[in-house]
């Protein structure tokens, strides 16, 4: 009989397959099933948010850089506030920091949410998408309620929030905390012990600490691998070293260390709310008391000339941001989102740049995919939790 | 540890290699001539003392009409020192075409911002061998993210080869195919 003549396939995944997140499109070699290589193509969500941004006024650009990472909105424009705050030398009232620790965690748990929902139904568990989307309502819901807008927002405002919390807010936050931890129990009954699951994650997708972070995944994926590394406790901002919780790790470093990760940040993320809830007042400072950004109160404007002066010209020129540069960054649901921008004293930024976390994660897919088979790369991309707006912007 | 410690290092560990402080609000910056870039990296990733283990980002800034033009800025940090730094390479116009090394060598997860920041600035990073376009479709031209480049444009991206496949090729595909498996 004549030897078997072998060659290798090269099938396209994505852009449009529905388990490839968005707009990534991976290129894979394949002998039989196994992966022999892969090459991610990105780009096809570009629209140059960054260069847009250098054409707008400071304060114009928080919604921009919103629908960067659509799925972490508020995680995208607090480190952008945060970073210009820098610069201007702001420092904010101890409510707008409770009150942005508490949307900033309520976002991590609506993206874990997406996340959780997807990533377990890409590998089989489909029920799972719309009890995750369920609980995920009440939180664009209470988006709604605080500023509008379900998904980007825009409350946070540099010099603080756009307007106080509304009535209401308290009840809404607390019926979610109260019914949610009994929620996570039921998606672990569903997943964390469930054999199919287990089996689809358990040692796939292995990388080890070292790997994850020399190739930049500090983040969710570096904890399931080991690292300890979270931005909120090694480099605190707005107020959570006053917080009391833990940065939960796993050590396996393959997808199911990710999953334990990402669920237990969950429980965490509910910690931090509640604290977080009892501490802020229903009603009270909602921005700081500089004048040079926020405008005069509106009783001011419409009684004394300089208010109405001052407020005309927020509104109509902007205000200056001192030049220089800064980078602030907070830890989003995907890693480390951080800002870099630099002013060169005139009222709109010279340059915005946006770090994107999963950027770096496709980045590292073929690392991580390679050699393994082709059923385990839906499994890996989902548990590197990439968003394609973060990743092309 | 500020700029100035860290440069005192630095200085100790290359030879020969001047350092310059950057003034910042949030952390060190240190300005690094770019023929000494690879070992400064090797230094700051390596040193104990220092220990800057993951790079964050690389990315740059157009200061048309400035001269040197473009700063190449890397942004470190060092998880067991809790420390983050900034470096920076001033690029002169007149220097873009592969002046600036690629640091994929100390941390391999720079390929592609630097592969980010060619097709964006058209800074050639010399050693990188796979700068092609990242973001921008393949056959772009120019760098969207400099200064000089127009904001509203009006432009069909172009395709070199048609998306979809005539009938000729698509029935030549299918002979070929059984040709293989006839094999």
């Amino acid at each position: 009989m004549a030897e078997l003549r072998t060659e290798t396939m090269t099938v396209n995944m994505g852009p449009q397959h529905p388990s490839t997140h968005g707009v990534l499109r991976l290129v894979l070699e394949l002998d039989g099933e196994t992966v022999t290589s892969c090459m991610p193509t990105i780009g096809y969500l570009h629209t140059g948010i960054e260069k847009t941004a250098e054409q707008k006024k400071w304060q114009q650009v928080v919604p921009l850089v919103e629908r960067m990472d659509y799925l972490a909105a508020q995680s995208n424009s607090l480190c952008y506030v945060l970073s210009v705050e820098k610069l201007l030398g702001l420092e904010m009232p101890q409510r707008v920091k409770d009150i942005r620790v508490l949307i900033a965690e309520l976002q991590r748990m609506a993206s874990h949410l997406v996340w959780i929902g997807t990533h377990a139904m890409e590998i089989g568990a489909v029920s799972m998408l719309f009890y995750a989307i369920r609980e995920r309502e009440l939180l664009m819901n209470i988006n709604e309620l605080v500023a509008g807008f379900r998904f980007f927002p825009s409350y946070f405002r540099i010099g603080g929030l756009r307007e106080d919390l509304p009535r209401g807010f308290h009840d809404a936050v607390n019926a979610f905390l109260d019914r949610f931890p009994g929620k996570i129990d039921d998606f672990e009954k569903l997943l964390t012990s469930n054999d199919m699951f287990m089996r689809r994650t358990q040692g796939v997708g292995v990388l080890t600490q070292e790997e994850a972070l020399a190739w930049g995944l500090v983040g969710p994926v570096a904890r399931g691998s080991g690292s300890d590394y979270d931005v909120r406790k090694y480099f605190p901002y707005t107020g959570y070293e006053t917080y009391d919780f833990k940065v939960p790790t796993a050590t396996e470093g393959d997808v199911f260390a990710r999953y334990q990760v990402r669920v237990e940040e969950m429980r965490q993320s509910v910690k931090i709310a509640r604290q977080a809830i009892q501490r802020i007042t229903p009603s009270g400072a909602w921005a700081c008391d500089d004048t040079r950004v926020v405008p005069p109160p509106k009783d001011k404007v419409y009684t004394e000339m300089e208010a109405l002066i001052q407020h005309f010209l927020i509104y109509s020129q902007g205000f200056t941001v001192p030049a220089g540069e800064a980078y602030v960054p907070v830890e989003g649901p995907r890693g480390e989102h951080g800002v870099y921008i630099v002013s060169d004293g005139t009222n709109r930024p010279w340059r915005v740049k946006m770090r994107p976390p999963s950027f770096m994660a496709i980045q590292a897919l073929p690392k991580i995919i390679a050699g393994g088979m082709i059923a385990d790369v839906i499994a890996v991309i989902g548990s590197t939790d990439v968003v394609m707006g973060d990743c092309d912007r | 540890m500020d700029a100035s410690s860290i440069i005192d290092t630095l200085t100790a560990a290359v030879s020969g290699a001047s350092y310059e402080a950057g003034s910042s609000v949030d952390f060190a910056t240190i300005y690094v001539p770019a023929n000494r870039l690879i070992e400064t990296c090797r230094a700051l990733a390596d040193m104990p003392a220092l220990r800057f283990n993951v790079l964050i980002e690389v990315t740059a800034a157009d200061y048309l009409p400035r001269e040197p033009r473009f700063e190449v800025v890397y942004h470190l940090l060092s998880i067991p020192n809790r420390r983050r730094l900034r470096l920076k390479v001033r690029v002169a116009s007149n220097e873009v075409n592969g002046v600036v090394p690629s640091v994929q060598s100390v941390w391999p997860g720079a390929g592609w911002p630097e592969r980010e920041v060619w097709d964006m600035f058209g800074i050639v990073f010399a050693g990188h061998g796979d700068l092609r376009r990242l973001l921008m479709p393949e056959d772009w031209e120019g760098h969207p993210a400099r200064k000089d480049y127009p904001v509203q444009i009006q432009k069909a991206v172009q395709t070199y080869e048609p998306l979809e496949v005539s009938e000729e090729e698509f029935k030549a595909n299918i002979q070929r195919d059984r040709l293989k498996r006839a094999h």
